[in-house]
């Protein structure tokens, strides 16, 4: 941890310092969503549903990724799939 | 700077000197929901966007509470922006009153001053902006239509001050200022523009490393106010005061700067004293109610009496040293009041100006006087008897009451 700064030192009005790249909020989550294959047609409705833009699309390998270093494990991917192929579990990635 | 000469005189309302301040100060944004005794300000300047005399982007919003945050947008990205607002009008922009001054956002906002449901009442009273005095805004009150339009011209310079950077409210009492025709002595649109200026930003470290100007920006991307938690808000709010710090230096600099190119000066911008230097009973007043107060001043110093007025300009940031060393030598002193404090022993002015006094070498008897609340009139006749009361205590050397509702039927 960086020493915290003073007042002085600080930009105003809650400027932000750094970049939220930094900051997992994956460690937030509880349920972790996992995709079954076999049931998942890449209609890519999840990427579009995803509040936090954790579930991307690469076009380049045909294929859809999850970043748990930024899901919340909200659930809302497996809440919109058309063909329920996101199950939420308690278990760890 | 040389002293304006193509100043003009004409007649304005109190709204209509706001507005025509507003025209003059180059603004970028406004954006507004009406509401009475303001209605004519924002009324008047949507008449000089129709007619192509502003070029300022006129934004119709559906509640106050959308006006604030409208401007507070708009000003994050380095516009200058303007609104008005009154009575609950103001009560519904408290939440965003408070974002816009963390956020930094220099937006000068009029308020015609009016009295608070229930039950409802358009007229003046202070009730409104005396209960946002904890909200981080610069809150100036005017004595007159002609103090409304240089106020309102010096709020931007004082709003967009690098060091200052904190929303500036200017209240004038609604009706007895905003709706009354005088005589106002305007400057020419140049001579107003070239004091006022163009906005400085100052510049801010980034996310990204970099430094740039403080404001929104797809080129330098920043977030303004998201998050601080217990770790840095302390922080931020720590700097808001050191803010209204700066303010206390910048509007008695730009009251010099204008007294230079206008020849008109209002005390020092903090506070205006008035037949104080060796007053014995003295009555500290914020607002139109002070003219009133002037002449009572005057009449009872040809009867021998040493009576004097301190006129509150700036309520917030507190005049602290001004009030102190203003008031200390005078014997006898009420502190008048256009809105209450319910429970709270007295109005907001009172219960600071008291607390001034209490580091005073010398201090006076302070008493409250709660007047001309929801309009009711304050009659010379009335406020004579204030300094009539003064004259009591200064004889007997006891305070009776400490609290007086004026003109209220017992």
């Amino acid at each position: 941890m960086s020493r915290e700064k003073s007042w002085k030192e600080i930009a105003p009005a809650g400027v932000c310092s750094k970049s939220s790249v930094g900051f997992m909020t994956g460690d937030w989550k509880t349920y972790t969503p996992v995709r079954d294959l076999e049931k998942c047609t890449l209609c890519l409705t999840c990427v579009m549903f995803c509040p936090d833009g954790a579930i991307r699309w690469r076009p380049d390998l045909g294929k859809i990724e999850f970043d748990y270093e930024f899901c919340k494990g909200c659930g809302i991917c497996a809440n919109e799939c058309p063909t329920k192929a996101i199950k939420m579990s308690l278990e760890q990635e | 700077m040389t002293k304006a000469m193509n100043q003009q005189r004409t007649a304005l309302n109190g709204d209509e000197a706001v507005a025509y301040a507003a025209k003059q100060s180059d603004v970028d944004v406004v954006a507004a929901f009406p509401i009475t005794p303001q209605t004519i300000i924002v009324e008047k300047f949507s008449e000089y966007v129709a007619n192509g005399e502003v070029q300022t982007e006129f934004v119709c919003t559906e509640s106050e509470h959308s006006a604030l945050a409208a401007c507070l947008a708009a000003s994050a990205t380095g516009a200058r922006t303007f609104t008005a607002s009154a009575s609950a009008g103001l009560a519904l922009m408290h939440e965003m009153l408070f974002v816009a001054s963390g956020c930094r956002a220099p937006i000068v906002m009029a308020i015609a001053n009016r009295a608070l449901s229930a039950p409802l009442n358009i007229h003046g009273d202070q009730s409104d902006s005396m209960a946002e005095r904890d909200s981080g805004w610069v809150q100036i009150y005017v004595e007159n239509a002609q103090e409304a339009y240089d106020s309102i011209i010096q709020a931007f310079r004082i709003a967009e001050d690098v060091g200052v950077s904190l929303p500036v409210i200017v209240g004038l009492d609604g009706f007895t200022l905003s709706h009354t025709l005088e005589n106002v002595t305007v400057l020419s649109d140049d001579d107003a523009l070239k004091f006022v200026g163009t906005r400085q930003l100052p510049n801010v470290l980034t996310h990204e490393g970099k430094s740039v100007p403080f404001k929104l920006d797809p080129e330098n991307p920043m977030t303004m106010g998201p998050i601080a938690l217990t770790n840095y808000y302390f922080e931020f709010k720590r700097q808001q005061e050191e803010a209204m710090k700066n303010a206390l230096e910048m509007i008695q600099k730009v009251n010099v700067e204008y007294a230079e190119l206008t020849g008109r000066s209002y005390g020092n911008g903090l506070v205006e004293p008035y037949r104080l230097e060796d007053a014995e009973v003295a009555v500290v007043c914020v607002g139109s109610t002070s003219g009133t107060l002037k002449t009572i001043v005057d009449a009872l110093r040809q009867d021998g009496v040493k009576a004097g007025l301190l006129r509150l300009r700036t309520f917030r940031p507190l005049p602290v040293e001004a009030l102190r060393s203003a008031l200390q030598n005078v014997k006898a002193l009420a502190v008048m009041d256009k809105s209450m404090s319910f429970g709270g022993n007295g109005g907001a002015v009172y219960h600071e100006v008291r607390h001034v006094l209490y580091d005073a070498e010398a201090h006076p008897a302070v008493v409250n006087y709660i007047y001309g609340l929801g309009g009711r009139d304050s009659s010379p006749r009335e406020l004579r008897r204030v300094y009539e009361d003064l004259l009591r205590i200064l004889k007997s050397g006891r305070v009776e009451k400490q609290i007086t509702y004026l003109g209220l039927r017992e």
